[in-house]
């Protein structure tokens, strides 16, 4: 299918996309393709091109090569009509901090010219619906970082976008402030918008996202289901810390024969990990074989995992951070 | 959810102009807000222009002559006016480059925003913080027996010439603010200090060494503080030099020099952004 055909059925479009600073590149032939109404988690460690490919899909920067359309335009040709349809929660946040939260949205609304009364009527809205609404008249400065993330995200709800961009959503944030936010990006995505997400979670694109596209230094190195991700990369993982260092070769042989996958042992941890697909059935199990042999568990726990071993199982190296 | 609300694009210049004015007036009222906010701020704004005539009128003015007679400190009040002007620059410098910093910026950008508009908006709030300034140290300079005695006119004219100074160094503001980090946007104020004082604002450059007076009789600062004390009929010999002798027409000129260098420049900066 050509450029024009796919832009139909996708919402956001990327062939080939390349940036270069200096003698490093930022994104080298970044391809993505995200179907209208769903949600793609663009999952990488720090500098691999996450913010770089974001700032190109929002019209913020130009590429140095390659094509991207949003919502139906290309951006590098049409980008006032890709601004009407986008929204965008960068990494940095966008609120001013002398401002109310209500002052904030009322001023960002009639910045997308909607009158004042339209204006104020979605600010209102908008606070609601974030969970803002008795820190509407506070001060920014007085909010708390997961409170700004929010009103950071309302903003970019203010049109309803069509296609909206999150860079990093939850980076820094506690994980109440993180189920705050994720909560408020599931009640987009029920309205039928698109969107991008950044993380440098694997647990996080897993929760939200309908795709992920795995991006390593400026290229997607997966693109693919959750399900067919872990799949491929092996599912959860069964953690034990013992109390005894002398017993981690039997807590190994023991998990090898639950899971059927090679355990990796961590000595000075006491730590045994391995993959599991039955993850209830495998920790009962494995609790149940580890008593009888006499080992001590101070410790067990099931697990997404980390970005490092999804680089792991794919490139065969650790992410380069 | 709420129905997706879609504003009508522009069509007619006119729609146009009117999204620019009203894009620039949504922000120039958040940047006057932000002064309001901030009463140590403001307070320190407008007590830095009283220390510094306290300073100079009282402190190092007891000891100064001025060049062709006269009284120091009505000498000294149009200096003081246009420093006040020229620091100024370093407000639209600090807000641009944090603005730029910490994604503000980019939420304009990625916005249906009308860019002059953004601009505008900016001018507006700098030229209004200003004007207050200008205000204030007026009325300091009535309290210490400063005046004008040309009649309201040119009394007017020379506020316009002020004024005009500090709008041309909008421009440059931006055009560096873009450039800078925030944290030597805040330290450029110790550069334009000095900067100010090359200059006729304190003393006359007739009293300074040979080259440095030249260089003082040269600063575009000069030009409007020499202006303006013909305009107000302050005293100031201001020497024999062509510039001297030119100050209304130079202070008139170097304004819109530095406007037709620096807005284009400014200007082209902001587009670029997506090139960095
Ligand atoms: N403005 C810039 N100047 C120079 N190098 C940059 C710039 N922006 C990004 N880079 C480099 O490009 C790479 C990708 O950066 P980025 O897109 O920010 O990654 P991520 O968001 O995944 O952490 C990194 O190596 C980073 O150092
Ligand atoms: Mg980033």
């Amino acid at each position: 299918m050509s450029h024009s055909e796919r832009m139909n059925s996708h919402s956001i479009l990327a062939e080939g996309l390349r940036k270069r600073y200096g003698d490093t590149y930022a994104l080298d032939g970044f391809d993505l393709a995200v179907r209208e109404g769903t949600v793609c988690g663009l999952l990488g460690p720090n500098g691999a091109g996450k913010t770089t490919a974001v700032r190109i899909l929002t019209t913020l920067l130009r590429a140095d090569g390659g094509r991207a359309s949003v919502a139906g335009f290309d951006v590098a040709a049409r980008p006032a009509e890709v601004r009407y349809r986008i929204g965008l929660t960068g990494q940095a946040p966008a609120v001013d901090e002398i401002l109310t939260g209500r002052e904030n949205l009322e001023m960002w609304g009639r910045l997308y010219h909607l009158g004042r009364r339209t204006a104020r009527a979605r600010a209102g809205e908008l606070l609601d619906r974030f969970g803002l609404g008795e820190a509407a008249d506070k001060r920014i400065k007085h909010y708390s970082g997961g409170m700004r993330r929010r009103l950071d995200l309302a903003a970019s709800f203010i049109l309803a976008p069509r296609v909206l961009f999150l860079d990093e959503p939850t980076t820094g944030l506690d994980p109440r402030n993180r189920d705050e936010v994720w909560q408020a990006v599931r009640t987009l995505v029920a309205a039928g918008s698109t969107v991008l997400l950044t993380t440098q979670y694997l647990d996080e694109a897993d929760r939200l996202a309908h795709q992920i596209a795995v991006l390593d230094r400026g290229r997607i190195i997966a693109d693919d289901s959750p399900d067919a991700l872990k799949s491929m990369i092996g599912g959860d993982q069964i953690d034990l810390v013992l109390r005894e260092e002398r017993d981690l070769p039997a807590a190994a042989e023991t998990l090898a024969a639950v899971t059927g996958a090679a355990p990796t042992v961590d000595a000075t941890a006491r730590r045994v990990t391995a993959p599991v697909s039955d993850r209830i059935g495998a920790l009962t199990e494995a609790m149940h074989r580890l008593r009888e042999a006499a080992v001590e568990v101070e410790d067990v726990a099931l697990r997404r995992p980390t970005l490092d071993e999804v680089f792991l199982s794919i490139t065969g190296k650790g992410a380069a951070a | 959810m709420s129905a997706l609300i879609s504003p009508v694009v522009p069509r007619t210049a006119a729609r146009r102009l009117g999204w620019v004015l009203s894009d620039a007036w949504v922000i120039a009222r958040s940047n006057l807000i932000h002064l309001t906010r901030n009463p140590a701020g403001m307070a320190s704004m407008l007590l830095f222009p009283i220390v510094m005539v306290v300073m100079f009128g009282y402190v190092f003015g007891s000891a100064m002559t001025v060049a062709g007679g006269g009284d120091y400190r009505a000498f000294l009040m149009p200096g003081m006016f246009a420093q006040t002007m020229a620091v100024g620059v370093t407000t639209t410098l600090v807000v641009v480059s944090t603005q730029a910093t910490y994604g503000v910026t980019d939420r304009f950008r990625s916005m249906p925003v009308s860019q002059s508009g953004v601009v505008l908006g900016r001018a507006l709030a700098d030229m209004a913080g200003s004007a207050l300034e200008l205000a204030v140290l007026i009325g300091c300079g009535l309290v210490v027996g400063w005046g004008w005695h040309n009649g309201p006119l040119p009394a007017l004219a020379a506020v316009g010439l002020l004024l005009l100074l500090r709008f041309s160094l909008i421009w440059v503001g931006i055009f560096v603010g873009l450039k800078l980090k925030p944290e030597s946007a805040g330290a450029s104020w110790m550069l334009m200090l000095p900067l100010t004082m090359i200059a006729n604002t304190f003393a006359s450059p007739a009293q300074m060494p040979g080259w440095l007076g030249a260089l003082a009789e040269w600063n575009p600062l000069s030009a409007t503080v020499a202006a303006c004390r013909e305009l107000f009929g302050n005293p100031g010999w201001s020497g024999g030099s062509w510039a001297a002798q030119h100050a209304l027409a130079l202070a008139i000129g170097w304004p819109l020099l530095i406007t037709a260098v620096f807005l284009p420049l400014a200007a082209r900066t902001y587009r670029r952004l997506d090139r960095v």
